[in-house]
């Protein structure tokens, strides 16, 4: 018999709203605490909740991106549970009428296929406060700057089978939110969780227990997680043990979920509608005006790389999953006027270097038209791929244009035909051993040996020489003593 | 000038008989003098009220007096006010100073009225007899060894006291009517959402309503114009424009269709209040007025359906008093388990102990369709009977309550017994139609009272067919022994 | 319906009530006592009928995306039991 991994995932978009679902405090993070916590957010007595136009319209946009019912009416409910960073005591959410319904949308697999995820809802709810743990012995800290903010909750079918699958999944709604601008998608600040739903069961048999992992904040951290519990409950389950069906937390430092036991004693919600909110009610003109105004998709934008670019399938993923790296993109496409460069440069050293100091595209220190200067000069041969990598290194560090600093560090390219034989002339007379060894080679082996002599013409040169020139005219002086 | 009317203290204070100041200070002298006998007030604001009258006295001096500028208004201690205490009648908000006005406040601030103080109340507006305040019962004027009714017996007691000219109340399920009655009062509970929530500390949300209190159906048309109208803090709140109610206090009664439910002379009412609502509709025909027996047949179960809608919602309500962010906190918790618990336990008397554990079952796992769904249908069907009423006559009458005001302690033992006494009262609020209690006799030395119910938005119909009353009889003028 | 210790205790819980000991079988009688008053409801044929939610049925008005609230956390916080570097404390919470 084989184990068949059955995962369904929730994921808290925090919604980009200038303010709060139910407040008109803002919703920017990272300011002092409490800064952000209006007498409505503390849930001081008599405040009451009025709903953010604009959380609905976002809300909205979500479903008709993901072709989903959308609730033409749908109402608030009170989901009822003391926690301390919870300031009402309970959480303004949607259980019986979410503003979203059905949906679906469509992942690419390793293999090329392609894979319909259903999302079986998508409701509106207000995030709570942070727990600050360890800044004090023996007292948790409460900061309500988060209480309030907005999010959806998306809600899928268990219809992955493999924590890849379900990372895609996870991808696939991280780049249709971004790019609907619902959402910024900052995984590290908390703007976009994931909770994973796992079990396993024989392939074929009835769904088993299942555990939902929490706290995951990144990709990587969900395949991993997701795989650790998969393995972890076939352990238990091969050994004849029981899964429980429970609530864990993934912790990334030791790799590896645990109970979170605070949150297990009988879950008792006491779910009603909210009397302080009034049923959401909107029209198909309501809809149908923001079903226009959606913004190109990722999967058309994809089709279109492809065709307009040429670009490949594999790029045009890559490019087109986030909205401001498509741009990049296309900017950088434009200016250099060599989309398969631009992609090469913006997957290749842009993407290494954002990498290495964690920076978003968003705010990367070389502009897209720098890039694409810089192209240019690839293009028109003032300069080599390898010396551009030493520009682009100096445009991150010191900013700058392509020709300013190709100008002052002296990169141009030496294309004068004299120079460079002067230069094959020099390294010729000066490494005899290795050209005695070219001679006496085979000739179908002497094609791999002239790296040496244009490596030799390089280091003099500084990197300046052209290569296409270097390798033309060294084989062909070489070549001239053979016999 | 202290026994006169809301209207006659306007005209004193216009007429430069005396003023704003004077008038402030001569009831604060007489709450300082007389009050222990009542314990109607919580808290007196006498430095605010002396700075808020010496400013009406400023403001008319310009010539910018408004009809109300200089009137001194007490306000149940339900409505947040900045700077003062406002404890909503219990030990969990006994330390708690308001960081801001309720929208009430601040309507009755921007009209210049003088605050005079917060007024005792059944804690968290939960009781009959203002018996379950914290700060012990406030006890009727017309025989201190009875009760002023509840929740808002302060207010009534202060009133009939001649203690305050006017005061604020709430009406969750008769909380103005009943203690209006008790005291020979005018009470108004508006249409739900005519006054805005806001600020107003929630009891149970889709049914609590502020609206005046005073001595005469034009006070209360007065009080009525600062109150009443569309908050954008409060989105149940109404966006439908504000008649002045004063304007049609005199209209006509001929050709007034007043219905007469059957079931509210049903054999439990006590004979005398029968015969004196009789006599008061006798009074309203010679007015020009019709009468017809009506049918409400569900009255009788709107009393199963207040006590879970009411409790279920307060359950929740009250959540927000966890001893975090505001109110009482219990001495040296142990852990967060221990702080909510004792925090909770010690800072709630027992009635809302009892009133948040009823709807904590009735909205638990399991229960939820056959109590809280329950209740809602039920509360369709007794809006359903009304809406046929209302569509028959012009105003429904019958009596405010089923005995007259009743002696402490005679019902504290059996909640039950309480929970009957709002009987005639509840319906209204469970439908959020408008009601009105107004003075109609004595029994025994004790007020009774004649409620009369309108239609949606009808307060300005219910104020007239009121008025015409008083016009005709002398009721309302009764003031208890050496008064 | 009458209520046992046992779930008058489970309810104080699941409401963060702390209940003496001695006051338990007294709540459990006028819980009891409550829930028979109610259970008149039961006797009613509401199948086919709406549930009211709220009194006028009225829909949502919605608010403008603007802030509105500035900072006023000393003020608000003048309220709070305890309070350093801004945060609210409470007893150390174990997850």
């Amino acid at each position: 018999m084989e184990w068949e991994t059955v995962i369904g995932l929730e994921i808290h978009a925090q919604l980009a709203t200038t303010t709060k679902i139910f407040s008109g405090a803002s919703t920017a993070y990272g300011a002092e605490p409490n800064t952000q916590a209006c007498a409505v957010d503390l849930a001081l007595p008599g405040t009451l909740p009025v709903f953010n136009e604009n959380a609905l319209r976002m809300a909205v946009m979500f479903g008709t991106a993901i072709d989903a019912e959308i609730g033409k009416v749908s109402v608030f409910d009170r989901k009822n549970y003391f926690y301390p960073d919870l300031p009402k005591g309970y959480q303004t959410s949607q259980l019986f009428y979410p503003i979203v319904g059905e949906g679906h949308i469509d992942i690419e697999l390793e293999d090329g296929s392609t894979k319909r995820i259903g999302v079986t809802r998508a409701h509106l709810e207000e995030d709570a406060g942070k727990s600050l743990h360890e800044e004090f012995a023996s007292m948790t800290g409460i900061d309500l700057n988060r209480a309030g903010t907005p999010l959806l909750e998306i809600v899928s079918e268990p219809d992955m089978r493999s924590a890849e699958e379900a990372v895609a999944y996870v991808k696939k709604i991280h780049s249709l939110v971004t790019n609907l601008g619902i959402c910024d998608g900052n995984m590290a600040e908390g703007s976009f969780r994931c909770d994973c739903n796992v079990s396993v069961r024989y392939k074929g048999e009835a769904l088993g227990n299942r555990t939902e992992t929490k706290n995951i904040n990144s990709f990587r951290f969900i395949e991993k997680a997701i795989k650790g519990e998969v393995a972890r409950q076939i352990d238990i389950l091969e050994d004849g043990g029981r899964i429980t069906q429970e609530t864990r937390l993934y912790d990334a430092d030791k790799d590896e979920t645990r109970s979170m036991r605070s949150k297990e004693e009988a879950n008792d919600y006491r779910y009603f509608p909210c009397p302080d909110l009034l049923p959401i009610v909107i029209d198909d003109e309501y809809i149908d005006a923001i079903r226009k105004t959606l913004p190109e998709l990722p999967d058309t934008r994809r089709a279109r790389f492809i065709n307009t670019y040429q670009l490949s399938s594999y790029d045009a993923g890559v490019l087109s999953a986030y909205k401001p790296l498509s741009d990049f993109f296309e900017t950088v496409a434009t200016t250099s006027a060599d989309a398969k460069l631009s992609a090469n440069w913006v997957m290749g050293e842009l993407s290494k270097h954002l990498n290495q100091h964690d920076t978003d595209i968003k705010d990367s220190p070389v502009s897209a038209e720098q890039l694409g200067g810089l192209l240019q000069r690839i293009k028109d041969n003032t300069v080599s791929g390898n010396i551009a990598k030493k520009v682009f290194e100096a445009m991150w560090k010191e900013g700058g244009s392509a020709d300013e600093i190709i100008e002052a560090k002296g990169l141009k390219q030496v294309t004068d035909t004299g120079a460079i034989e002067k230069i094959v002339d020099e390294v010729i007379a000066n490494n005899q051993k290795q050209v005695d060894q070219y001679v006496a080679a085979e000739p179908d082996k002497r094609g791999k040996m002239i790296g040496f002599f244009m490596g030799q013409v390089m280091k003099v040169s500084g990197g300046k020489a052209n290569p296409g020139q270097v390798q033309g005219m060294m084989k062909q002086k070489l070549d001239a003593l053979c016999p | 000038m202290l026994n006169k009317t809301l209207a006659g203290l306007a005209k004193g204070l216009q007429q430069g008989e005396f003023s704003s100041v004077e008038l402030a200070q001569a009831y604060l002298q007489r709450i300082k003098n007389e009050d222990s006998k009542y314990n109607s007030f919580i808290t007196v604001t006498e430095e605010l009220a002396l700075q808020q009258a010496a400013a009406a006295d400023a403001s008319r001096a310009a010539g910018n007096a408004s009809i109300m500028t200089g009137l001194p208004i007490a306000h149940k201690d339900i409505f947040c006010t900045q700077g003062v205490r406002t404890s909503a009648g219990s030990k969990m908000l006994d330390n708690f100073i308001s960081p801001y006005d309720a929208t009430v406040i601040r309507k009755f601030n921007a009209a210049g009225s003088v605050t005079l103080g917060k007024t005792n109340m059944d804690e968290f507006a939960m009781g009959s007899s203002n018996e379950s305040s914290f700060y012990g019962p406030s006890r009727n004027p017309w025989n201190t060894q009875h009760v002023p009714g509840g929740s808002s017996g302060g207010s009534a007691a202060a009133i009939a006291a001649g203690l305050a000219p006017a005061a604020t109340g709430t009406d969750t399920g008769g909380s103005i009517r009943q203690p209006a009655a008790f005291c020979n009062l005018t009470g108004l509970k508006p249409t739900y959402g005519r006054v805005s929530r806001y600020g107003m500390i929630a009891y149970a949300s889709s049914l609590d309503q502020g609206g005046p209190m005073a001595q005469t159906a034009e006070d209360a048309a007065m009080m009525l114009n600062v109150m009443a109208g569309m908050d954008p803090l409060d989105s149940t709140s109404v966006e439908r424009a504000v008649p002045d109610y004063t304007a049609n206090l005199d209209a006509p009664l001929a050709g007034l269709k007043i219905g007469l439910p059957k079931e509210f002379f049903s054999a439990s009412l006590n004979p005398e209040i029968a015969a004196l609502v009789r006599a008061a509709v006798t009074e309203y025909e010679a007015l020009g007025a019709t009468v017809k027996e009506v049918s409400l047949p569900n009255t009788a179960l709107s009393v199963p359906a207040y006590y879970i809608v009411a409790p279920a919602e307060a359950s929740s309500n009250l959540s927000r008093f966890d001893g975090v962010r505001y109110g009482y906190r219990c001495e040296d918790p142990t852990d967060l388990e221990d702080m909510y618990k004792r925090t909770r336990g010690e800072g709630f008397g027992t009635e809302v102990k009892r009133r948040i554990m009823v709807g904590t079952y009735a909205l638990s796992e399991g229960f939820y369709d056959a109590y809280y769904k329950k209740a809602q249908q039920i509360r369709r069907l007794i809006q359903q009977d009304f809406v046929r009423v209302l569509s028959e006559v012009d105003v429904i009458m019958g009596p405010t309550t089923p005995t007259p005001a009743f002696k402490l302690g005679e019902k504290t033992s059996d909640p039950v017994e309480m929970y009957m006494e709002d009987i005639f009262t509840l319906s209204l609020n469970l439908a959020g139609l408008p009601g009105m209690s107004i003075p109609c006799g004595m029994s025994n030395g004790l007020p009774v009272g004649l409620q009369i119910i309108g239609n949606y938005f009808a307060e300005e119909k219910l104020l007239n067919v009121a008025h015409k009353f008083q016009q005709a009889t002398d009721w309302h003028t009764l003031k208890p022994a050496g008064l | 319906m009458a209520l046992n210790r046992t779930d008058v205790e489970k309810i104080a819980h699941l409401a963060r009530l702390q209940i003496d000991e001695n006051d338990v079988p007294e709540y459990a009688k006028n819980l009891s006592n409550i829930l028979d008053l109610i259970s008149q409801m039961q006797d009613i044929d509401t199948s086919d009928v709406e549930p009211l939610a709220h009194p006028l049925d009225a829909v949502q008005r919605l608010r403008a995306d603007i802030i509105t609230e500035q900072n006023q956390r000393e003020h608000l916080q003048q309220a709070a039991p305890a309070v350093e570097n801004g945060l609210f404390l409470v007893p150390k919470v174990i997850e």
